[in-house]
């Protein structure tokens, strides 16, 4: 290879037409996402005015330390384990009772919100799904909320709340997936001549039964977090001891509520898992 | 093979007769009896015997809506919903805390993913360098098993408990409620990525690294672009959610559409109740079509 | 129940309005209680026929009459009742995968059971001997309660053929019914399907590849090619000429092998819904 003599090259490296195209190109979509994504998150760190210091700081990293430490020892007496458990006890009930209600619900809220076949007029489909989207879109506490109003302090609130958010979520996926079961059992037996409700009954409830099962108990795994800390606005359970002992600065207390929450979520994840594993074997 | 032949002793007749048929005898070996009744009947049982004592537990007593005082209460509420409050003050402020919302969500998912995609990177097994050639060894093993199980204990503590604890750390407002989202979510997101990362073919990834690539060069030149699509989905229907929880996280005082609501319920004003409901209603469909909108995009 | 059909026209229900029909000036007169066999080369129409005799689909032109009914002007209420005197058992078996097979076979029998009985019997099995004299004319009397996704595809194609028994119809379309069965089984189940109907004096009309079977068993044969009738003649009449001219390049059919199932029924299922969950 000839060593370089000539000064340096005056033409670029590339030519124009292989050049990479332009970062940002006006006429790119995704360009432009980004873009707003960046704007939309820099605005919001700058609007919010988030306290920085109180977090960041030695003082503050010194104080959360203090803060943590008084979690330990945490609180096993018997009297308030006894009282642990049975609060846990109500949370459990209050989840699956929630749950399995939702699921009841939800179902007889799905067969109107869903066209069970190309020929089904369906009137009620949208006023079904807009009833859906209101139940799912207010959260549980918000609903615990104005549950109390009308229930008073105590676990029925809470499972109630859980059932009327509850069953707009479940409501929705039980429409989708009754729109996708395949058509061919009910197609016959429409053919016989045979009424839509035994047409659900025999055709698509089989079909689409192990589906909502598995649904529901995953719902059952947010409903129980969900559980724990209705108790927060007054519907019972851990999540009433447990802001009543954080208001008081009961810190090893707390620490044991916190541990008897985890130890709820991961029963409950486990009992989900192996029941939706039994069902689909 | 051959039709059921009738045994030569006379022996009652059953089954459907029509016109012009022969009535097949029955045979001794007909079933009668459904072998899956008696189990049918114990779960249906068990699961009524378990309601009992659940019912007990939660004080479900259904009743007590419909005894007088209580109806008054709710009808008293109910009525007072409308009209609803709609006077320009009241919906510039909610306009405000809608926006604390939106931002408080958006700045907790962002610094959830700071969170997250160190930690899904450690957990998640495709890229283990001593997986490579056969089993992977023990020291990363246990590594990979406890970054997982700091993600589920992240994610199991529900929202709403780190924000009643940081709220008595750094007081009320929404630093509360950012760290609580950023926390919680970015243990959700870190599961889950490790999981999307996992799934589908490693095969890019491990030549890269057979070829001796370091493991984060693999990642940006392999597993990211085959998951990009995925991953960012997924992310944005988390902030869709983030959205929700930070309404939720108001009621203990982080602030947005959340505290509105709590202070109009505390004051029983219906009218603000339904106006801020009905805000936050049109809220999530509106973060619900965007999110949509924006995977159908990535798709 | 007889049959008339005048100058039918129908289109398959998902084509182009550019495309050629299905069925072309089809002209057909069955009598109560005789039975046919359609024969013709993969696309000529004849399953579209047997959804215009079932109903599913309107023509598009001519004249159709059930019993001396035409279905598509009657009220509702009177058409139903019409549906519930046919049985259609389509080429895929229509049966719920994880549902038993008593219980399948049992909801052949649904237009004539009451609303409350019917649900009734999806928890205890109304009558639990006719379906296994059914099962057992296909010999599958010891499947009774076997899940229908723990059986075989001829087993299920034997299932689908079984609940025509229980059916209150005096029509029978059945699309391919030996499409998955074994020459053995085949035999058995064409035998079963063709005495039971001449028994019952039921009209049967099946749509068939195995031009052998065909001759065998039926007294008349109606050739279908590109939507039109090419022949309608008794089975004795039907020379081999006749059969070459029907099948006329897909001489794979006439010889009888085994052709893919349409690929629109073996399609999967739509994808799941992405589970999406606020956790």
């Amino acid at each position: 290879m000839k060593p370089l003599q000539q000064p340096f090259p005056r033409q670029a490296a590339n030519l124009p037409y292989k050049l990479p195209p332009p970062l940002f190109d006006a006429r790119c979509r995704a360009c432009w996402f980004t873009a707003a994504l960046g704007v939309l998150v820099v605005a919001s760190f700058a609007t919010l005015g988030l306290d920085w210091q109180a977090f960041v700081s030695m003082d503050a990293l010194r104080s959360m330390g203090r803060f943590v430490a008084e979690f330990f020892p945490p609180d096993l007496s018997p009297a308030f384990v006894r009282k642990v458990a049975w609060a846990s006890w109500e949370t459990l009930a209050m989840s699956a009772l929630g749950t399995a209600m939702a699921a009841v619900l939800g179902l007889a809220l799905a067969v109107p919100a869903s066209r069970l076949s190309p020929q089904d007029p369906a009137w009620l489909r949208r006023p079904t799904r807009w009833l859906l989207n209101a139940l799912r879109a207010i959260p549980e506490l918000v609903w615990a909320a104005l549950l109390l109003i009308s229930a008073g302090l105590g676990p029925m609130a809470g499972t109630l709340a859980l059932a009327l958010h509850t069953s707009g979520v479940l409501g929705r996926l039980f429409a989708e997936a009754m729109e996708n079961v395949p058509t061919g059992p009910a197609a016959a037996l429409r053919a016989q001549g045979v009424g839509p409700l035994r047409v659900f009954a025999y055709a698509t409830l089989p079909q689409v039964l192990p589906q909502l099962m598995s649904y529901a108990l995953y719902r059952w795994e947010n409903n129980i977090r969900a559980a724990a800390v209705l108790g927060v606005v007054g519907a019972g359970g851990l999540g009433q001891l447990l802001s009543f002992h954080m208001g008081l600065f009961h810190m090893n207390k707390t620490a044991t509520l916190l541990a008897a929450m985890l130890l709820m979520v991961a029963c409950v994840d486990a009992l989900s898992f192996a029941a939706r594993r039994w069902m689909t074997r | 093979m051959s039709p059921v032949t009738p045994p030569a002793i006379d022996m009652p007749t059953t089954g459907p007769h029509w016109p012009g048929s022969k009535p097949l005898a029955v045979h001794p070996a007909v079933p009668v009896r459904d072998p899956a009744f008696v189990s049918r009947v114990f779960w249906l049982g068990l699961a009524l015997v378990l309601l009992w004592p659940l019912g007990v537990a939660t004080e479900f007593r259904l009743w007590v809506l419909w005894e007088p005082d209580n109806r008054k209460v709710t009808a008293d509420f109910v009525r007072s919903f409308w009209p609803l409050v709609h006077d320009a003050e009241f919906l510039q402020m909610l306009a405000r805390e809608t926006w604390r919302t939106v931002a408080m969500a958006t700045a907790g998912v962002t610094l959830a993913l700071a969170l997250a995609i160190p930690l899904s990177l450690l957990a998640t097994r495709v890229l283990s360098l001593s997986a490579l050639s056969g089993r992977m060894d023990r020291g990363p093993a246990a590594l990979r098993w406890c970054v997982r199980a700091v993600l589920v204990v992240l994610r199991s503590i529900p929202e709403l408990i780190w924000a009643l604890v940081f709220v008595r750390v750094v007081g009320l407002g929404p630093t509360a409620g950012v760290l609580a989202i950023a926390l919680t979510y970015g243990g959700m997101l870190g599961k889950v990525y490790a999981e999307i990362l996992e799934s589908g073919e490693s095969h890019a990834t491990q030549s890269l690294m057979r070829n001796g690539s370091g493991r984060l060069q693999a990642f940006v030149y392999a597993l990211l672009p085959s998951h990009a699509a995925e991953l960012a989905s997924y992310t944005v229907y988390r902030w869709e959610c983030a959205i929700r929880s930070s309404v939720v996280l108001g009621f203990v005082g982080a602030g947005g559409l959340g505290q509105q609501l709590d202070n109009a319920m505390k004051m029983f004003n219906g009218g603000e109740v339904g106006t801020v409901l009905l805000v936050f209603i049109a809220l999530v469909a509106l973060a619900d079509r965007v999110s949509a909108w924006l995977r159908k995009a990535l798709a | 129940m007889n049959l008339d059909l005048k100058a039918l026209e129908a289109r398959h229900p998902a084509a182009l309005p550019s495309a050629a029909p299905a069925l072309r000036a089809l002209n057909l007169q069955l009598a109560a209680g005789e039975q046919i066999a359609v024969i013709g080369p993969s696309g000529a129409g004849k399953t579209t026929l047997l959804q215009v005799l079932a109903c599913a689909q309107p023509p598009t032109q001519g004249v159709l009459k059930l019993g001396g009914l035409d279905p598509w002007r009657l009220p509702v209420r009177a058409l139903r009742r019409l549906r519930g005197q046919l049985f259609l058992a389509p080429q895929v078996p229509p049966l719920p995968p994880r549902q038993r097979v008593v219980t399948s076979v049992l909801a052949g029998r649904l237009p004539a059971m009451g609303l409350w009985a019917s649900l009734r019997s999806l928890f205890y099995p109304s009558d639990i001997p006719a379906a296994y004299e059914a099962l057992a004319h296909f010999d599958l009397g010891d499947k009774l309660f076997e899940r229908v996704d723990r059986l075989s595809g001829g087993e299920r194609q034997r299932v689908g053929l079984a609940r025509a028994l229980l059916a209150p119809a005096s029509l029978w379309l059945i699309d391919e019914p030996l499409s998955a069965l074994d020459p053995v089984r085949a035999r058995m189940a064409m035998t079963a399907l063709v005495d039971l109907a001449r028994e019952r004096q039921t009209t049967l009309v099946a749509t068939l590849h195995q031009v052998d079977m065909a001759l065998a068993h039926f007294p008349r044969i109606v050739g279908l090619r590109n939507g039109q009738l090419v022949f309608d003649l008794p089975a004795e009449q039907v020379s081999p000429e006749h059969l070459a001219h029907l099948y006329a390049q897909h001489a794979h059919a006439l010889r009888g092998e085994a052709l893919p199932l349409p690929r629109d029924e073996v399609a999967p299922a739509a994808p799941a819904p992405v589970v999406m969950h606020c956790r």
